[in-house]
Formats: C-alpha cells, sequence, structure tokens
C-alpha cells in the first residue's frame, strides 16, 4: 500500500535572528525522511530545535523547504501554488497547540467553524449552516456553542471547536502541533479520546507533533524522533517504546516523568544543554552528549538504517541513526 | 519548619464578590523533605504559594496560621516580609527569565541577593557567588560570573535563579512550576538538582506543579488539591499505590502514561465549582463517579494507615485527624 504522505530528504534553514550581515542560519532539517499511512497516526517526538514544528509546516505548506520533496497521496505539494494548492489544503488541516490563537475572538464559534465550509465552497450555503451544527455535534458540542464567542469556552472546548473547523473541509491529514500540550490532565484525557473517536469514524490519518512522550505513546501507530533536524529513531509505537534503541531515545524515555510509585529519578539520564540550530555539532548531532560515542561519531553523520532484528510487528521496520548501538553487518 | 494551618484566602472579583481561591488548607513541609503540591489550573496551589511568600493579589483577605520555624508570617509588616523573602523563605517561579535582570550579570545578581540580607564585603559576595553557581552546576563558574541572562540556555538560567534563592540558606523553597517551562532531559537535571540540594542543605521545598510525574520523579510526599481544597496527602509511595480520594485515584488514571495500550483514556466529566460560591459539602462530589448522599455535607478529614490523610466520606471509618494545637 502506498503511504498517504511521503517526506523524502526534506531541508529547512533560515536566516538566524539578530545575526545581521554575519548571515548565520538556523538549520532546523537536515535531511528528514517520513511516511505515514492512511488513517494511521504518525507521533513526532523531540525538544526545543529539534525540528519538528518545522517539518509539520512544511507538511501543511506553511513553509518552503530548501531541498526535498512531500508527497500527499501521489501528489508533489512542495512549489504548489493558486488551485492546485488549494485543493491540497482542503486535505490537509492543522490542529494548533493554542486554539486561542488560530479562532478570530470577534467571531462565534459557529461563524469560525462555516468560515472553513465558505473558504473550501462546500455544499450550498444552507448546506452550511446544518454542517456546522452536525460538526460541532461531532466533537461534543451543543448547536448552542455555535453562538459564543472563543474567549466564553474553556480551554477543552476551544480546542473542540479547533478540531471541528479542521475537520469542515473533509480532509485525509491532520497535523496536529501539539494539541493538548496547553490543557489540564483530565482535559487532554477527553481530547486525546476525541481524536481516536475521529480516527476511527472518519479514516483521518494524523501526523501528530509532541514533546510529551506519554501523550505519543498514547496515541501513535509509528513514532519518529527528532533530535537537532534528524530523525533519529523512528519505528511501529510498541517496538519504540518496547525496544528504543538510540542513546538519545533512550535517555529521553529514561527522563519522562512517570506517575508511579517506583519511578523515583535516581540519576540524570543526559548532561549537558541541547546544542543551538544555528552551529549545529558536526557528524551525528548528538555525539557531544552521546553516554556512547566513538571517535567517528563527530565526523560521519549516521543514516537511518533498518535493523531487521528488532521488528516485532512488522508494519513500519525499526530504523536508527546510530551506527554504535547497531549489530555488526555480515 | 513550614506549617501551614486551615488557610483560607479570599480574592476579590468584580461585582463586590470574592473568590475563595484556598479554602482551608493545612500543610507542612519538614526539614530537607520535598513536598509536592498537585492539581488543575484554578485549584489554588499557585495561590497558597502566593501566601506564604506574602505576595497575594492586593485586598485579598488571609485567615489561618502560616508559621515557619515557629513564627507566624501572617502578622508582618511589609518590610519585615521583605526581609523573610530571599532570606528564610526563598521562591523559584516558571520562568526564569522573568525572575533575572538581562541588563545585569548573572553572578552579580547572585552576590546581591546574598547582600540584600547579610552585612557582607563585594569580593566576600562574589565569592559565595561563584561558589553557589559551581553547586548549582554552571559549567566554569569563575568565567560565567560576568555574562547577562541571555548567554544562558532556560535550563542554565533556571540553574542561576536556584542559586540566587538558595543563596541566604533558606528553611523552606517555594518552587512553583520550576521546570514546567524546560525539555524533559533538562527538567530531569533540574530535578535531581532540586533533590540533591535539599538533601545537602537541608532546606525543606513546596514544589507546585500540575504533573504527577514530576512528583513521582523527586517529591517525598504529596497533597492534591481541588478546588482549593487539600483532599488528599500522604507519601508518595502510599499515595500512587493507594489513592484514597476518587479526584486523586480519576487524576492518576487520566493519565496516558497509565495506559501503554490504546483505548479510550478515563475522563472527569463535568466542571470545577464556581468559586465565588463553592458548594456546601465535597467539593468533587458533582463530578465523582462514587457521590453518595452524605457528600452534600462537608467530609470528614480522616487519617490514613500511612499517616497522610484524606477528606472523603468513602473512608468515615478510618479516625478523624485530631486538631492540631497552634
Amino acid at each position: 500500500m502506498t503511504a498517504l504522505l511521503d517526506v523524502r530528504g526534506l531541508v529547512v534553514t533560515f536566516p538566524a535572528p539578530g545575526s545581521g550581515l554575519r548571515r548565520k542560519r538556523v538549520h532546523a532539517l537536515s535531511g528528514v525522511d517520513l511516511s505515514l499511512r492512511r488513517g494511521h497516526t504518525h507521533g513526532l517526538v523531540g525538544e526545543s530545535g529539534s525540528g519538528k514544528s518545522t517539518l509539520a509546516r512544511c507538511v501543511l505548506g506553511l513553509q518552503r523547504p530548501d531541498d526535498g520533496s512531500v508527497v500527499f497521496d501521489g501528489t508533489e505539494i512542495v512549489g504548489l501554488r493558486g488551485s492546485a494548492l488549494r485543493d491540497i489544503r482542503r486535505r490537509i488541516q492543522p490542529v494548533f497547540q493554542d486554539p486561542l490563537g488560530s479562532l478570530d475572538p470577534r467571531w462565534t464559534v459557529g461563524r469560525s467553524v462555516r468560515e472553513s465550509l465558505d473558504a473550501f465552497g462546500v455544499g450550498s450555503p444552507l448546506d452550511r449552516e446544518r454542517r456546522v451544527r452536525e460538526l460541532l455535534d461531532l466533537v461534543g458540542l451543543s448547536p448552542d456553542h455555535a453562538d459564543r464567542h472563543p474567549v466564553q469556552l474553556s480551554g477543552g472546548q476551544r480546542q473542540r471547536v479547533g478540531i471541528a473547523a479542521a475537520l469542515a473541509s473533509g480532509p485525509d491529514l491532520i497535523v496536529a502541533d501539539e494539541p493538548v500540550s496547553a490543557l489540564d490532565v483530565s482535559v487532554q484525557a477527553q481530547i486525546l479520546n476525541l481524536m481516536a473517536r475521529l480516527q476511527r469514524d472518519l479514516g483521518v490519518a494524523f501526523l501528530f507533533v509532541s514533546h510529551d512522550l506519554s501523550v505519543v505513546e498514547h496515541v501513535s501507530n509509528e513514532v519518529s524522533v527528532m533530535y537537532l533536524g534528524k530523525i533519529v529513531e523512528t519505528a511501529d509505537r510498541a517496538d519504540l517504546f518496547a525496544g528504543p534503541v538510540h542513546p538519545y531515545t533512550r535517555a529521553l524515555l529514561d527522563a519522562v516523568p512517570v506517575p508511579e510509585p517506583d519511578a523515583r529519578l535516581v540519576h540524570v539520564p543526559l548532561s549537558g544543554d541541547i546544542p543551538s540550530p544555528i552551529d549545529p555539532p558536526s557528524g551525528c548531532r548528538f555525539h557531544p552528549r552521546c553516554p556512547r560515542r566513538v571517535d567517528s561519531c563527530s565526523r560521519e553523520l549516521p543514516a537511518l538504517t533498518p535493523v531487521e532484528a528488532l521488528n516485532s510487528t512488522g508494519h513500519t521496520p525499526h530504523r536508527v541513526a546510530c551506527p554504535v548501538v547497531l549489530p555488526a553487518r555480515p | 519548619m513550614l506549617q501551614i494551618d486551615d488557610v483560607r484566602v479570599r480574592i476579590p472579583v468584580t461585582g463586590g464578590r470574592w473568590v475563595e481561591a484556598v479554602g482551608g488548607v493545612t500543610l507542612s513541609v519538614g526539614s530537607g523533605e520535598i513536598v509536592g503540591l498537585v492539581g488543575e489550573s484554578g485549584c489554588g496551589k499557585s495561590t497558597l504559594g502566593g501566601a506564604v511568600m506574602g505576595l497575594l493579589p492586593s485586598g485579598s483577605q488571609l485567615s489561618g496560621q502560616v508559621l515557619l520555624d515557629g513564627r507566624d508570617l501572617r502578622g508582618l509588616t511589609a518590610e519585615e516580609y521583605r526581609r523573610v523573602r530571599g532570606n528564610d523563605i526563598a521562591l523559584v517561579s516558571q520562568d526564569p527569565s522573568a525572575s533575572l535582570d538581562p541588563t545585569f550579570a548573572v553572578g552579580a545578581q547572585v552576590a546581591e541577593a546574598i547582600r540584600n540580607h547579610r552585612d557582607i564585603g563585594r569580593r566576600e559576595a562574589r565569592e559565595r557567588a561563584v561558589e553557589l553557581l559551581r553547586a548549582v552546576g554552571i559549567p566554569d563558574p569563575g568565567a560565567r560570573y560576568s555574562d547577562p541572562p541571555h548567554r544562558f540556555s532556560g535550563g542554565m538560567k533556571q540553574r542561576v535563579v536556584i542559586a540566587a534563592a538558595l543563596a541566604n540558606d533558606p528553611s523552606v523553597l517555594i518552587a512553583d512550576e520550576p521546570t514546567t517551562a524546560l525539555d524533559v532531559t533538562i527538567q530531569a537535571q533540574i530535578l535531581h538538582l532540586l533533590r540533591d540540594l535539599t538533601v545537602r542543605t537541608g532546606t525543606g521545598v513546596l514544589l507546585i506543579t500540575h504533573d504527577l510525574g514530576v512528583v513521582a520523579q523527586v517529591c517525598d510526599r504529596i497533597a492534591v488539591m481541588y478546588a482549593g481544597q487539600v483532599v488528599e496527602q500522604g507519601t508518595v509511595r502510599d499515595v500512587f499505590a493507594d489513592p484514597l480520594h476518587p479526584y486523586t485515584r480519576a487524576l492518576l488514571d487520566s493519565q496516558p502514561a497509565a495506559h501503554h495500550q490504546s483505548g479510550d483514556l478515563p475522563v472527569i466529566l463535568g466542571q470545577v465549582p464556581d468559586l465565588t460560591d463553592p458548594p456546601a459539602g465535597c467539593r468533587f462530589a458533582a463530578r465523582c463517579a462514587r457521590v453518595h448522599d452524605r457528600c452534600t455535607a462537608a467530609p470528614p478529614v480522616v487519617e490514613t494507615r500511612g499517616g497522610g490523610r484524606v477528606a472523603c466520606w468513602l473512608h468515615d471509618a478510618l479516625p478523624p485527624v485530631a486538631q492540631e494545637a497552634s
């Protein structure tokens, strides 16, 4: 089966803020491959500077890459313009962290949701009014909510509106960038349940960007771990969480606070700071902090390599960008 | 060391009404102990921190007792409180950039924190500041002393804030979401540092957080707040292994980390009560899966087997907590 989304060799750099004439550049993505199946959720985790949000923006067509390709359902979307771009945007919709930032505060909820229908010319005007009520119902809001303004809603309700607006155009893919990070844990659970139900009922795929590994573990079919513009490990959810291989993935999992009585922090999983993406380390981006580094790590940039022996579930090959931890090839 | 006894905080809002942000909290923090104060947005955990620090919104009403090393902080004048803050109690908040002056060298800010409370010379203060920066893990502290805050990463800035907070060996540190703005590997470093410093210095820490995982990692005891009240407190081991209050249980259950498989997460239905007019009985009753007729009356506070306490009618067979002599 072909992938719904296929990202290859994506490179993005920006001029560094405040660097003036020195023209330093932020290396946001340094050659990233990723694929996502129809109806699946691909979790993208990483810390500050990992490039996960830049990758999300490239998929949404909000950021033009310096190099590489983004193929959505067989169509190259890098460089698309005009009506071709609008057609693709109808099928790839965003959900952001802060719905207050993406909803117009002067508009009622109903108008915000209808805006997506209007923009993509979905149905007749009368159909659209009915469709707004249906969408609100789909995300667990009542028809009354259509007449309220964003400030009159709780954070969880606002995120439901954000999801309803994303669903309005009938997308195949929702790119969700930290969609539950601003929510309290009890509300977060409701939104995660809602997204899972929508996926079951509508077959929509998610590219789910989050810094929270527990959330990613809960929602994803496949997971990619990013560090300073590179994917260091990618695998089926179960394989990745049961058997992380890359030293960074292992440290990241060790650092996650788990609410269990035996989860005491006995040692620091990873020392040192995350280097700046303006002047990233040579070779493997992770080598200055890596407990397993050898001399060659500072010179050679490791490629994502499939590890057959690690692949237990058989869907996505478990791939790791670290020659040190890989078993020697015969 | 820090004894909070039946503290209530009312904050004025528009229309001549009051929000009862903290509704009768009793809690203590001992020497070298880290107590996690957890709850969701608006539960009053930061307001309680503000009550201890003497930093409540103007016009607020505070009742009950806040005892620090046996001294009631409630009657202090603004000037007396200023002497206590930064000396006997110190604050570390979520955003280290807001705590540091962007135009001054970080070392000078730590030295100033010392000289504000102690009559020592500049050179001695500088030496002590360098020592503190080293203790919190700033590499090459002598050279970094003169750097302004923007030369430091978020994690390193938070280390500097902790150094300044600990400059005068306070009895108690109030840490309000100290790692919430940090990446998870950096958070682990800062939590480890806090743990290490409390063991070495004997400073007690009230760690205010929304993250139960953080509590499990470093706290000795936990107090769970809901709608202005502590519904359950005890050792981290007891409370996480066997939560007695339905809210604590629901909060733990709704964590994705507790569910390694897919499937719906348990949720807490309904809304937090309006604290301008809090319900007379148990404040969680309207959302509680185990609600009962008796819940319309205020629940008894009982002592658990592990020496903790819980405020819930489900456990009224346990012995009531004796009123502490104040």
